[in-house]
């Protein structure tokens, strides 16, 4: 088995007072490792429910998530988390805050490895200098790219992506999708990222899954071949266009307004 | 502490004795209707050492039960916090028991426990003033978004160590909050048994006693005492506040 992350025919339902209430069934998703993978989809077809699957914090009906050969069961610390809200910790620095995840994951490092690798990577997202500041003196951008850093201190072999930018303009969510691209080339990892932005996904991903309504399955897996440099002018190329296309018209038979 | 921190209140202070004396000699009133800054002065020196002493038994029953309260309200307000089933359970017990007026408790512990001065009294500081430190601490535990619990459960932490590292640190602004209002809650407590149960100890029966010998003086003088004790527990309150709780404060921008 090559893939990093393999989800066979995940189903999954919530209990609801109403009856079970069925999120994702036939779910399938492989990302080989060092991809990274963008799921779209309609709203609430249960992309997050498909973020705490692959990090083990909810066990699936029926089906089966692997990572890296083995059969999830539970939590583990090769997983690194990011999400919409930075979930910042108020009372520590910065530098505190990304150095959280090795005060429960055993790197083996020392301390002053630890002090330095966080401070490396606040370095890396352009965060120099901000290390002992408090989160709420940090713009909502700069708070994303600390809780980035928070995600990969650890160095997970898995990188999870719940929105991370939904919240940020479309100026610092452009910045962003610049930082991730030079993360990504310092330290590899496989990532799922899961957005509401067609550009966003086809920008970072080399794979694009579009899931259908309520209970989602996988509708459609396109391959991203963008070449060159990723920069934001890449998003306005013909072919780019094409890609943002399909996309689109793959939502739009998602949400059930268009025949497939 | 700048000379605008301290001096504004002080003014402010002053600036109210000044008018609560001028508005007893406007009116012409009798000292038994309403006593001013002048009268109550001479009470407080002629009896400095009942002062003291009665002072101090207050004054510790009033920690003791708050102290109480810290304890018992934090333990009630994590089992309700961290359970559904128990917040469900306990709140309307909880409110219930905070329904009933305190003063109509006084007799019941009273006799429950007769003579034991001391502990019936701490015991009702801590009864009236446990509630807002369960409820806030349960609210704060229940609230925390569930991304908080996320970002160290995906890592296989335990939940006590997600209690320790997150939940915990982010009631403490919550939890100081109530403590403020328990507080004032807790002195509430002390006097009322000390009051409504006299047994010849506290500021309580100083107030009682002047209230048999006619000393309104004296009366008026009690109330200012405990007034002072309240705002020095208050801000040791706010003291211990900005030591655990500090980053909770916005800076002015």
């Amino acid at each position: 088995m090559s893939n990093l992350i393999d989800i066979k025919g995940v189903r999954h339902a919530y209990k609801t007072p109403s009856g079970p209430l069925p999120v994702l069934d036939g779910l399938e998703l492989s990302v080989p490792e060092g991809g990274f993978a963008a799921v779209v989809g309609p709203s609430g077809c249960g992309k997050s429910t498909l973020t705490r699957l692959i990090a083990g914090l909810m066990k699936p009906d029926a089906g089966e998530v692997w990572l890296h050969g083995e059969l999830v069961k539970g939590p583990k610390s090769t997983v690194g988390m990011a999400f919409q809200n930075p979930v910042l910790l108020e009372w520590r620095t910065i530098l505190q805050n990304v150095m959280l995840p090795l005060e429960i994951v055993d790197t083996g490092m020392s301390r002053k490895a630890r002090d330095d690798r966080a401070r490396h990577l606040l370095n890396l997202v352009g965060l120099a200098g901000f290390e002992d500041k408090r989160p709420s003196e940090l713009s909502g951008g700069m708070r994303q790219r600390a809780s980035l850093c928070r995600a990969i201190v650890h160095k997970p072999e898995v990188l999870i992506l719940d929105e991370p930018f939904g919240a940020l303009d479309a100026f610092t969510r452009e910045d962003l999708w610049q930082t991730m691209h030079k993360v990504k080339a310092e330290e590899p990892f496989t990532g799922v990222l899961i957005t509401h932005d067609l550009r966003e996904s086809i920008f970072l991903a080399d794979q694009v899954i579009v899931l259908s309504g309520r209970p989602a399955k996988t509708q459609y897996v396109m391959d991203v071949h963008l070449t060159g440099e990723r920069d934001i002018e890449m998003l306005y190329t013909p072919e780019s266009a094409d890609a943002l296309n399909t996309l689109r018209q793959q939502i739009r038979i998602a949400q059930g307004r268009e025949a497939a | 502490m700048t000379l605008r921190q301290i001096g504004v209140p002080l003014a402010a202070l002053i600036l109210f004795g000044l008018f609560w004396e001028w508005l007893v000699w406007v009116n012409g009133w009798p000292n038994y209707k309403m006593a001013s800054p002048s009268d109550i002065w001479p009470a407080f020196w002629k009896f400095r050492g009942l002062f003291l002493e009665y002072g101090w038994d207050t004054l510790w029953r009033t920690v003791v039960g708050l102290l109480l309260s810290v304890v018992f309200g934090v333990f009630l307000g994590m089992i309700m916090g961290l359970s559904r089933t128990m917040r469900d359970a306990l709140y309307p017990l909880l409110v219930g028991f905070n329904a009933i007026p305190k003063a109509t408790v006084v007799p019941i512990i009273a006799l429950m426990f007769v003579g034991q001065h001391d502990m019936n009294t701490i015991l009702i500081a801590f009864l009236i003033s446990f509630f807002p430190i369960a409820v806030s601490v349960s609210i704060g535990l229940s609230t925390l978004e569930p991304e908080y619990r996320d970002i160290l459960a995906s890592l296989g932490a335990s939940k006590f160590t997600i209690f320790w590292k997150i939940a915990l640190p982010k009631t403490l602004p919550e939890f100081f909050g109530a403590l403020k209002v328990a507080v004032t809650l807790a002195f509430i407590g002390t006097n009322l048994m000390e009051i409504v149960e006299p047994h010849g100890r506290g500021l309580g029966h100083l107030f009682d006693s002047g209230k048999i010998s006619a000393d309104y003086p004296l009366m008026f003088a009690v109330l200012i005492a405990l007034a002072l004790m309240g705002i020095v527990l208050y801000y040791v309150v706010v003291a211990l506040e900005k030591v655990f709780a500090g980053w909770a404060e916005r800076n002015p921008t």
